[in-house]
């Protein structure tokens, strides 16, 4: 008697999307991502059900930051005044796959700069590489209504990732960028119906599902990752048994959240080991153990996390 | 929920009459109706309609598939109509073959026949078996289930996947004397049936039977509908046009854990 296939099979599959429009498709990108497609959980099924590697995406600022700890500045030292060189470091030096641009300056808390701004920074980067772009909001829904419409313009038909839409913020930023030919990230805190209930809001007003990317308010490694954890866990096995609504990508904050965390920047901790290290090491776990719950594309920041974060996904997703 | 639309069948006054008069288009129009509603199979049933049932099934599959992709499910206990029926149609999106009990006192070999069709109809066509066999429906529990387990077992040696099978225990009238123990066998029976393999075989029931005769049809459905749903089931032949029924499908869903919650999941569901 032949031995049973025991190997979970799954009828559905994440929603498969590609970001960036090169000159033939009506943009200036000089290359594409491909994200999304798995068809069984990680680790789970033959590599051909597991879709496309995951990718990284690393954080530029719009403004130069004041509240990194110097491990994390060190590398971006000579560049933190300039988005463009910034994200050039990034894609040439440091290998990334994406570049987000994450529009902190224009918070009222704390710069408070206009949409004039905004728009000068994505054109800068824009210019200066060509992978695709995350454009990624303030967090201030007065200031992203303002600003975040004419960023999506400024980068019009370049099929950029932009957001982020919340279930109590939506409508302006969905109506630009489906309008402009961009793909749109729906945020939720951490919550699973949120999630799938922001996605039915931006598809209702005809945002198609098959452009959306889904963020949850990412928890770092001792900082509420397992919820995290569990969170993406459900929605990817949720995809995967065909829920349409929940079939998408999914985008997570590492780069943020670890560097957050007392344990990555404490420079007085003598116990803790060196705090050179400590940071990297606290990214990398972040973004290791969010891989395997099944995500698409991690932001991220310090240059040595995502060396060690690109091979493990080049380990894992060996096949590709 | 894989939701196995009742409404063409000839029991119905109106498709006798269409099957009668060859009229395509009262036919076309249910198709589209049970579709738009959310249907995934059509089930197509002569019922006493034709005497002529195989050419009958021909022209029933042939007029809905004019118009309509929806998988059917060709439902009959007599292989030569399922048989004609898969003559002529097109099963690339599915198929169901719609039903055949364990065996037949006629017919030893019914079930064999019917899992031979689905092989030769493709990889996509699934059996609706019934818990029954030659004695006739079991009344009890315990006569259910072990004629469901002989069912997935049979289906098992001829490397038949379970998954492609839907067991139906075989819901009668509630008003009919001395039945009203029947749902509550069913479900009970329904608990047993899940764990027959693993993954569980679909399990599937003719609902609107239940309420045949009796007042209140709908509501008996609903209700019976949603407490079989907490039990594991998985599909239903049923009145799909009835907006209740569909809105208690994806709540019981939703309240199994079978979809994720979110405050539009009754829209959610109908456009899953």
């Amino acid at each position: 008697m032949p031995v049973p296939e025991v190997a979970e099979r799954f009828t559905g599959s994440v929603n498969r999307l590609t970001l960036g429009a090169t000159k033939d498709n009506g943009g200036t990108r000089t290359s594409t991502v491909t994200v999304g497609g798995a068809r069984n959980v990680v680790y789970g099924g033959s590599a051909a059900e597991a879709g496309e590697k995951p990718v990284v995406a690393m954080d530029v600022l719009d403004s130069k930051p004041d509240d990194w700890p110097d491990v994390l500045l060190e590398p971006y030292k000579d560049v933190l005044d300039s988005p463009g060189d910034w994200a050039k470091k990034c894609v040439e030096e440091f290998g990334a796959d994406l570049i987000c641009v994450k529009f902190d300056g224009i918070h009222p808390d704390k710069e408070d700069k206009d949409a004039a701004h905004a728009v000068k920074v994505t054109e800068e980067v824009l210019k200066a590489v060509g992978v695709p772009l995350v454009l990624w909001s303030c967090g201030n829904d007065e200031k992203d209504n303002q600003v975040m419409p004419k960023v999506s313009g400024a980068a019009k038909g370049e099929k950029c990732l932009i957001g982020t839409v919340t279930e109590d913020n939506y409508k302006s930023l969905t109506a630009i960028a489906l309008a402009d030919g961009h793909y749109l990230i729906t945020q939720a805190p951490l919550d699973i119906n949120i999630a799938k209930q922001v996605n039915i809001l931006a598809s209702d007003m005809g945002f198609p599902l098959e452009r959306i990317v889904t963020f949850q308010a990412t928890g770092a490694l001792g900082y509420g990752i397992e919820y995290a954890y569990s969170i993406q866990e459900r929605q990817r096995i949720a995809a995967l048994t065909g829920d349409k609504m929940m079939a998408m990508p999914v985008i997570c904050d590492v780069g943020y959240e670890s560097w957050r965390a007392k344990e990555a920047k404490l420079t007085d901790a003598p116990g803790w080991g060196a705090a050179g290290d400590r940071g990297p090491m606290w990214e990398t776990a972040t973004a290791v153990c969010l891989l395997q719950a099944g995500v698409d594309i991690i932001r991220m920041r310090h240059p040595r996390a995502i060396a060690t974060v690109k091979n493990f996904i080049n380990q894992v997703w060996k096949s590709q | 929920m894989i939701l196995i639309a009742e409404r063409i069948n000839g029991m119905f006054t109106n498709v006798k009459q269409a099957i009668a008069d060859k009229d395509k288009k009262v036919i076309q129009e249910l198709a589209k109706k049970q579709t738009d509603a959310g249907a995934a199979y059509l089930d197509v049933n002569i019922g006493t309609a034709a005497a002529d049932q195989e050419g009958a099934m021909q022209w029933l599959v042939e007029s809905i598939q004019e118009t309509c992709s929806t998988p059917l499910c060709l439902d009959s206990q007599k292989p030569a109509v399922i048989a004609a029926g898969l003559k002529v149609i097109n099963a690339q999106n599915g198929v169901m073959l719609n039903s055949t009990p364990l065996n037949k006192k006629s017919d030893e070999e019914i079930f064999d026949k019917y899992i031979e069709m689905a092989n030769q109809a493709g990889p996509k066509a699934s059996i609706i078996a019934l818990t029954m066999d030659k004695n006739g429906v079991p009344q009890d529990i315990d006569t259910r289930v072990a004629i469901a387990a002989e069912i997935v077992s049979k289906a098992m040696e001829k490397g038949f996947d379970t998954q492609r099978l839907f067991i139906d225990p075989i819901i009668l009238p509630v008003k009919v004397p001395n039945a009203q123990v029947q749902p509550g066998n069913i479900l009970s029976a329904m608990d047993q049936i899940k764990y027959l393999s693993d993954p569980a075989p679909h399990m599937t029931i003719g609902l609107s039977n239940l309420s045949q005769g009796a007042s209140e049809r709908s509501l008996i459905n609903r209700v019976f509908l949603a407490m079989a749903i907490s039990r594991g089931l998985d599909s239903a032949i049923a009145d799909v046009l009835d907006q209740d029924l569909m809105n208690i499908v994806a709540t019981a869903e939703m309240l199994m854990n079978k979809q994720i919650y979110s405050d539009s999941f009754l829209k959610a569901y109908s456009s899953a």
